[in-house]
């Protein structure tokens, strides 16, 4: 569904990725790990085009997406959560479902959609009319997924949508995720949090220092003794 | 003398509220001080004179005044926003990732072109916008309201409603507020920011196109240079109240007008100009981003 063939990308004269090659399938639900400043955000930011590529090649069902403006690769049906949630603050939160819903104007969908939200997070329906920037971190997480499914995604990109939360909202979001995939979104899940993304994954990517280090099925990653020393903290 | 005051400074506060929020708007969503855009309000009192003296030598003038100003209205808005937008293509577009004095220099570019562009073809003179109502008006109060004076208070709370529900119901005003917050986050939803960009200038640029119209028609006089004062003017108005905020531009912009013209009827109208500053002067000292501006976060 979605290929990255040797990726690089540039901040400054800083080389962030220095050749990311991975490859992500229908259906799937596959994660990126690694420390800080490993590329694993700035990899997304380059499939969502926010940061174009100095060389290689994005493609996405068939099509090369590499020098596609960012609101039309969200129109192709690629969402992203960034991190940090980025909720707009001065928008109510219906207003921002409202927003993430932009590229699909024209979609009768869009009342269904709301509504499939609000079943999702509850808590949303509640605070409908309540600005962005008075929501709690959980509730900006949960409005931040709902805000990208708006756009009816194929493939949903979640950075770090853990950060920061009490255990028992990360539970909760990470249980939407998988409802999430289970209706047919395809999902590549950025995390700190190793042990419960590679959980939660079919695959698991490792990077390191803009590289990707490692790659293998989400069990393989939890039993592998690098992985274990490097990132679980065993 | 009170009432008279009042509608003095609503008429002239309205014309500032409208080009205020040109100023506004633009730096709300790209952080520019759109300079040029004085200049887009001079253009819209040109354009005026030049359709409706076309109209009159055509006849409609004098068959139908109304038709023929809406015609003059009409046109004169789709002129300025064509410029507006061309402007924003041609002189800041290419500067979006330039340091920020990049495009301020441009803009003062701009600025200067346009007011000589005019002086060349339409020469260094005063125009005369025709007398359309002579001084025709009601008495309200013991005192004489002008129709231009009822027109422009009329025409500026109409347009300034009209944007507010636009910005805040349409789905092109609430990507624009989507935009001034988070650049990136509006791209990442699927927001085409250059479109946006282009959405802003074209309103803006309209509404200085109506405000400069509805100047020459009031003074009944117009020349080249009066884009840039009526553009200080409503830059001031602007910072007053908070630049970036729709709401503080137009209350900025009234009572900037209000200020004007109590201030030059009670004290003293030889510094009329001075005391709009001295105001803006002690309301920032007080609330340094201004009446309805947010006190910005310090990055760190």
């Amino acid at each position: 569904m979605l290929e990255l063939n040797d990726i690089r990308t540039f901040y400054g004269p800083i080389e962030a990725l220095k050749g990311i090659t991975l490859k992500i399938n229908q259906g799937e639900i596959v994660c990126l790990i690694g420390n800080n400043g490993a590329g694993k955000s700035t990899t997304l930011m380059a499939i969502s085009g926010i940061l174009k590529p100095k060389a290689g090649t994005i493609s996405f069902i068939g099509s090369d997406i590499s020098d596609m403006p960012p609101h039309s690769i969200v129109e192709m049906g690629i969402s992203h959560v960034p991190e940090g949630r980025r909720i707009f603050p001065k928008l109510t939160v219906k207003e921002n479902l409202e927003i993430g819903a932009y590229s699909r104007h024209r979609d009768h969908r869009l009342k269904a959609r709301m509504i499939k939200a609000y079943d999702l997070f509850p808590v949303l329906k509640e605070r409908e009319k309540q600005l962005g920037g008075t929501l709690s971190g959980g509730e900006q997480q949960m409005l931040a997924i709902s805000r990208a499914l708006m756009s009816d995604p194929k493939l949903l990109l979640l950075d770090e949508p853990s950060l920061g939360l009490a255990p028992i909202i990360v539970s909760r979001i990470f249980k939407a995720i998988q409802e999430i995939n289970k209706e047919g979104v395809t999902i590549l899940l950025v995390e700190q949090n190793a042990h419960a993304a590679l959980n939660l994954s079919s695959r698991g990517y490792v990077l390191e220092n803009g590289r990707i280090r490692m790659h293998g099925q989400g069990k393989d990653l939890l039993n592998s003794e690098e992985v274990k020393k490097a990132y679980l903290g065993e | 003398m009170f009432t008279q005051q009042l509608i003095n400074g609503l008429t002239l506060g309205g014309v500032y509220a409208l080009i205020a929020l040109g100023y506004t708007m633009v730096y709300g969503i790209l952080e520019l001080i759109n300079f040029a855009h004085g200049e887009i309000y001079m253009l819209g009192a040109y354009l005026g004179i030049i359709f409706l003296g076309f109209f009159t030598a055509i006849g409609l003038t004098s068959y139908s005044l109304p038709l023929a100003l809406i015609l003059t209205f009409i046109l004169s808005v789709i002129f300025c926003s064509s410029y507006g937008f061309t402007i924003e293509k041609i002189a800041y577009k290419p500067l979006r990732n330039a340091p920020r004095l990049s495009p301020l220099i441009s803009a003062i570019g701009v600025s200067i072109f346009l007011q000589n562009y005019v002086m060349l073809t339409q020469g260094a003179t005063d125009k005369i916008f025709p007398h359309l109502f002579e001084k025709a008006g009601i008495e309200l109060m013991g005192t004489r309201v002008t129709y231009t004076q009822i027109f422009i208070i009329a025409a500026s709370a109409i347009l300034m409603l009209s944007l507010n529900l636009f910005i805040t119901k349409t789905r092109m005003g609430k990507a624009m507020r989507a935009v001034a917050q988070d650049k990136v986050m509006a791209s990442l939803v699927g927001i085409n920011i250059n479109t946006v960009i282009s959405a802003t200038f074209i309103i803006g640029s309209g509404l200085a196109a109506v405000a400069g119209l509805m100047v020459a028609a009031y003074y009944g006089l117009v020349n080249y240079s009066i884009g840039y004062i009526a553009g200080i003017k409503a830059f001031t108005a602007a910072v007053l109240g908070g630049i970036g905020s729709v709401p503080g531009a137009m209350f900025g912009g009234i009572l900037l007008g209000l200020i004007e013209s109590f201030s030059a009827a009670y004290i003293s109208s030889e510094y009329k100009d001075a005391y709009a500053f001295i105001i803006l002067i002690i309301i920032l000292f007080i609330k340094p981003s201004g009446l309805f501006g947010k006190t910005q976060e310090e990055k760190v």
